[in-house]
């Protein structure tokens, strides 16, 4: 049962509550004028700490969407924090507004230290270096539309490995699914960190940890790229230097299988060249999409709308 | 070589590791107690070498075995009634902790805001490593 509930990590929730997500998202895709009216009258608010374009939008969209009304601060000078509420404070007052919160703020664990005082439903959209379960809701969708399963597959994730919240999240939660393998590309800096790494030969999923993209592109079925984050760097030359480690360019997809996914958390710096764009297995514009969608079946489900009265 | 005599009601905390026993000693509060406590440290064990030791005279103390647990599990408590041990505890990692770790991520919302006690969940017997309720990152005494 989802409703009620809040959504501060991915594994938060079990396998078959995703699925049931992800299965609600899916119909509101084939239907998506069955929904329209599926929130009316209730309130969403959209609780912005630090900046966020894409997180926002998606999130104000999918409520949008389903008949609902968004109220929210995307400045938290404007607000009462910069009187010096706490936190915990304003958690309590949103709720009383508010059917359902999302919240995104630069340190970690602010979604939890919400969830423990809010009166209703907390999503986290983000708490600093730590969660951003939605991303990987949307990561679940896309891979599931698109490959038609979770499980047997062999997933690539290149990039930041270090840092890259998305893809901790991703693996942990793909680790829970049957017969899946992961090819971790990274340079030598930017590895996976070692509680990732131990929740794997926890469960003996394999693994290999390679710095050659090249070499991994045919062997993968799905092939998630991220970003390399300026701010995560001590140093601007640091940054600079592995910035453009690895680049996925049309000539180097040319080696992938016909059915492999290229996924991105979005927004791309250098690491996605524009020439992929056109290739038929680049989805990352198609997996903002989902992200909505699927945000639009979270929403319904802590709400707890029951579809079947729709 | 000092002798302190039986107790005839209270609780004794045997087989603490060496070095340990003020540790114990000043996170349990046991110096603000009106009781009789005696520590002693570095007794010769036949077990461990040397162990350290407490004595606490009393009719009612609500330990938190938790902190003991923590800190060294080898403990184990001796409840002593009319000067025999009654009950005995061996202590184990707690799954969960509350007011004794603290989290060290600078970049924890609790090093910015009053969150009160912080649960600590058990992730790591061997490093006795638990994470934070609220960021997960790891920490340990």
């Amino acid at each position: 049962m989802l409703k009620n509930r809040s959504l501060i990590a991915p594994t938060d929730f079990t396998v078959s509550e995703i699925d049931e997500i992800i299965q609600l998202a899916n119909d509101i895709i084939s239907r998506p004028e069955h929904y329209c009216e599926a929130c009316k009258g209730k309130l969403l608010a959209s609780v912005f700490y630090e900046p966020s374009t894409r997180t926002k939008f998606s999130f104000d969209s999918a409520m949008s969407r389903l008949g609902g009304s968004v109220i929210g601060f995307s400045d938290p000078k404007s607000t009462s924090a910069a009187k010096g509420e706490t936190l915990a404070d304003s958690a309590k007052i949103f709720s009383q507004y508010a059917d359902i919160i999302v919240v995104r703020h630069p340190k970690e664990g602010t979604a939890k230290l919400f969830s423990n005082y809010s009166d209703c439903p907390v999503i986290n959209a983000g708490d600093g270096g730590h969660q951003h379960p939605t991303q990987t809701l949307t990561d679940l969708l896309t891979i599931s539309r698109y490959k038609g399963r979770l499980d047997n597959m062999t997933i690539g994730v290149c990039g930041d490995l270090k840092f890259g919240r998305t893809i901790h999240s991703l693996v942990s939660s793909m680790s829970r699914y049957d017969n899946v393998k992961f090819i971790f590309i990274s340079p030598n800096e930017l590895k996976m960190p070692q509680y990732i790494i131990d929740i794997l030969n926890e469960k003996h999923i394999p693994y290999t940890e390679t710095s050659d993209l090249e070499e991994s592109i045919p062997k993968v079925d799905v092939l998630y790229m991220s970003r390399v984050q300026r701010e995560r760097f001590v140093s601007e030359e640091e940054y600079l230097r592995l910035k453009d480690f690895f680049i996925l360019t049309a000539d180097k997809l040319s080696k992938a299988k016909e059915d492999m996914i290229v996924l991105h958390p979005l927004p791309r710096v250098t690491e996605i060249a524009t020439d992929v764009d056109a290739d038929p297995r680049a989805k990352y514009f198609e997996q903002a999409k989902c992200g909505m969608y699927v945000r639009m079946a979270l929403i319904m489900k802590l709400l707890g709308i029951d579809e079947s009265s729709l | 070589m000092i002798n302190v005599s039986k107790l005839k009601r209270g609780i004794v905390l045997d087989h603490i590791q060496a070095g340990q026993g003020y540790k114990i000693f000043t996170q349990l509060g046991l110096d603000k107690l009106d009781d009789v406590v005696v520590l002693m440290r570095n007794v010769d064990s036949s077990k461990m070498g040397k162990k350290d030791l407490i004595k606490i005279e009393t009719d009612d103390l609500d330990l938190n075995l938790d902190v003991l647990g923590l800190i060294s599990p080898t403990i184990t408590v001796n409840y002593i009634s009319d000067g025999v041990a009654v009950e005995r505890k061996r202590l184990i990692l707690p799954e969960k902790v509350k007011g004794i770790l603290k989290c060290k991520n600078p970049r924890c919302i609790c090093q910015s805001e009053d969150v009160g006690d912080i649960t600590f969940t058990l992730v790591d017997a061997k490093k006795k490593e638990y994470s934070c309720e609220y960021c997960e990152s790891r920490t340990s005494l």
